[in-house]
């Protein structure tokens, strides 16, 4: 029992002094603040989102002239995204001035009218609207063309019933024709209430990567420094168990990796809406699992390199691919097959995955236990390996 | 042998420690009676720091075995770290921690109370003149102040032996006389000191006892006079010329002279000759001259301690002139000349 309380109060000074060393480096302490802020809003900018379709320049090559080419232009005009209007018409001569203007990435597409679209309408024919696309920037373009579509999907449906309803002269209910011009109507119905953004999806990813990261190379590079440094040597010859002073440096790192998960989450929270709608303990839980499971593979690269820089190395080496396959950034489901495998194994998936449930899923303990599962085990066996090898080390 | 083991502060017993196909201590044995100050002296790769480190508990011996204040370096580990203070090659203090809360930490690794920590703290930061420092941050001094808490440090948990690895190494004459003074007040009040340095002057000042090593060998272990005696044994001396015109045959001749243990050029122009014949002198410059050179001085010296290292290590330096080619020569004995100083 003493020796418990001693094991743990070691562990807690060596702790201590860690996090004395970390807040008294005034460089540390700036990275330490603007990484996350860094992260948040990179990642959240970076991709586009609905809020991304602002003033798009868009041209529009009206050979037609007459009146459904010009209602249709007032409606496209009209469009909003927010509070702000979707696109930005500008009139062109021809489709190959749309064309040059589009390689000269001066507008994001255009609209083509051909010529005789309103008489083609107007004597009961089908009429033909082109979208041109800008093919360099596929996300921008497949969004707007969905708009366009849409948008014009809907002005046809509204002509479909019009038209039926010239025909059938007032004899048909308006509910049979919506009936009839649009047999099935889709409803999309999410678990949480309203839209999620891509802030919403990228959040949990950067609140687990940051964390994780924050631990595996802070506990690594502290051991490296000490092992450089040569205070090590004084821990070493301490009568205290080594494992007090991996436990300590690991709790130091814990602090500091949550404090920087906690911002991110704040600052996706403040800025950018995101909201958690599972349990808060279960957030916290999830997240210090994640550290849990990276802990063991923090002090097995400690353990191999005998500098900081090595361990540097190491670990973005490691890091970077795993930041990718983990799904931090993007759904594993849209990865190739292989990839598909390999982030299976990769332990930060589970994060993001455990994460990603609780937060925008609200999912509870019952939902979550697989990724908890693996989590354990994996931490459990990577520390198995660790603590031996670390030992080794310390004392050829 | 329970009774013997209680006589020495330090038993060790064919140590051995291999890395790899390297052994770097092959089977050293020595004793330490308490209160001793006993030296390692040796080039670098020697095998004096493995040594250190198997003794502190910070290397695994491959054979052999150390009691270290009766307590065995591998069964007792944990015994011998609360008997032993460190002062190593790199010195064991936080940057960004201050003096005290340096002298904190480790009072709380080796667990002692608080106040006694405190009191402690205070006695040897004054002890070594850091008392107006206390509260400034150990990254803001110089290599000498560091040294002077490094070692109040390693005194906090009162250990019976002190290790000291090149304890005065780059540091100003003030503080290395300092520290110099510090080890022997230890010394005399029961502290068991385990030095190892490169300097020759250190070892003769403070060594009761010095052990030569070399690659991985204890070559010699007495006390300063009776090492000096190895070489002189009454009728060598050695020889320090200043000369012009030395060529690399020049070396290879003297180096093959009856008598001659070692040469040593401590300086470009300068020649020192470690002999154990008398009459040698002659030969030397009959040969010099006869080859070319000019000899423009010459004194004839006692045997320093460098001159009994180079005595017992000699042997190796005229395997090598005679092995190495004439054209890369001069370096290369240049080379060896400032290694053993």
């Amino acid at each position: 029992m003493r020796k418990i309380h001693a094991f743990f109060m070691d562990a807690l000074h060596v702790g201590n002094k860690d996090l004395k060393d970390f807040y008294r480096d005034r460089a540390r302490i700036v990275a330490f603040l603007i990484m996350p802020i860094f992260m948040m809003l990179l990642t959240g900018f970076i991709f586009p989102s609905q809020s991304s379709l602002k003033d798009l320049p868009v041209g529009v090559v009206n050979l037609d002239g007459g009146p459904v080419a010009q209602q249709m232009l007032v409606v496209f005009s009209e469009l909003k995204s927010g509070k702000s209007k979707v696109m930005k018409l500008q009139n062109l001569a021809d489709e190959d001035a749309a064309k040059e203007l589009i390689q000269e990435q001066r507008i994001s597409g255009a609209l083509l009218f051909p010529e005789g679209l309103s008489d083609s309408l107007a004597s009961k024919q089908q009429g033909q609207v082109v979208i041109i696309t800008d093919q360099s920037n596929p996300q921008i373009s497949s969004m707007l063309t969905g708009m366009l579509e849409q948008t014009l999907a809907n002005m046809g449906t509204q002509m479909s019933a019009q038209a039926i309803d010239d025909m059938a002269g007032g004899q048909i209910s308006q509910d049979t024709i919506t009936a009839l011009v649009t047999p099935i109507q889709v409803q999309t119905r999410g678990l949480i209430p309203g839209n999620p953004n891509y802030f919403q999806f990228v959040a949990p990813g950067v609140m687990a990567m940051v964390t994780v990261m924050a631990v595996m190379m802070g506990l690594a590079g502290s051991v490296a420094r000490e092992k450089e440094v040569g205070t090590l040597d004084g821990l070493l010859v301490a009568p205290i168990a080594r494992g007090s002073i991996v436990m300590g440096k690991t709790f130091a790192q814990t602090v500091r990796g949550l404090t920087q998960g906690a911002m991110v989450l704040v600052l996706a929270m403040v800025f950018f809406g995101v909201r958690v709608y599972g349990s808060w303990p279960l957030l916290i839980i999830m997240l210090i699992l994640g550290i849990f499971s990276f802990v063991g593979m923090g002090i097995l690269i400690s353990a191999m390199a005998s500098e900081q820089e090595t361990a540097m190395t190491i670990m973005m080496t490691l890091n970077f691919p795993m930041f990718f396959l983990s799904g931090a950034f993007f759904p594993v489901q849209q990865m190739p097959g292989f990839m598909q495998a390999i982030s299976k194994v990769v332990p930060l998936t589970y994060v993001v995955e455990g994460l990603r449930q609780v937060m925008v899923l609200g999912a509870g303990i019952g939902q979550v236990w697989r990724s908890v599962a693996v989590l354990l085990a994996f931490g459990a066996v990577t520390l198995a390996i660790a603590i031996p090898a670390f030992n080794r080390v310390v004392t050829r | 042998m329970t009774s013997e083991a209680q006589e020495f502060e330090m038993r060790v017993e064919a140590l051995t420690k291999r890395f790899g196909d390297l052994e770097a201590v092959k089977g050293i044995s020595f004793e330490v009676p308490r209160g001793e100050i006993f030296g390692f002296l040796g080039p670098n790769g020697a095998g004096k720091s493995t040594t250190i480190k198997m003794l502190c508990t910070l290397l695994k011996p491959s054979g052999g075995r150390a009691l270290v204040a009766g307590y065995d370096i591998v069964d007792e580990a944990s015994q011998v770290r609360r008997n032993i203070g460190l002062v190593a090659e790199k010195i064991i203090l936080y940057d960004r921690l201050t003096a005290e809360e340096n002298l904190y930490f480790y009072g709380r690794m080796n667990h002692l109370p608080e106040a006694e920590i405190k009191a402690r703290s205070a006695f040897w930061l004054d002890r070594m003149g850091m008392t107006q420092w206390k509260d400034k941050l150990a990254g803001t001094f110089s290599t000498g102040m560091k040294q002077r808490v490094n070692i109040a440090r390693a005194l906090l948990t009162s250990p019976r032996i002190m290790f000291l690895d090149e304890p005065t190494l780059g540091l100003d004459p003030q503080t290395t006389r300092a520290i110099r003074q510090f080890i022997k007040e230890l010394a005399e009040q029961g502290v068991t000191v385990i030095l190892t340095t490169h300097q020759m002057v250190e070892a003769e000042m403070l060594c009761d006892r010095i052990s030569i090593m070399d690659h991985g060998s204890i070559v010699a272990l007495d006390t300063e006079a009776n090492l000096k005696n190895l070489i002189s044994d009454g009728k060598g001396a050695v020889l320090d010329l200043a000369l012009e015109g030395l060529t690399d045959g020049m070396r290879q001749d003297l180096g093959a002279l009856r008598g001659v243990m070692g040469l040593a050029e401590p300086e470009a122009g300068r020649l020192r000759i470690t002999t154990n014949r008398p009459g040698v002198l002659s030969e030397v410059m009959r040969l010099v001259e006869g080859a070319g050179g000019t000899i423009s001085s010459v004194n004839t010296l006692e045997a320093n301690l460098e001159d009994v290292f180079l005595h017992l290590t000699g042997n190796e330096m005229r395997v090598e002139f005679a092995q190495s080619a004439p054209s890369g020569h001069r370096r290369g004995a240049a080379g060896r000349t400032s290694r053993v100083r």
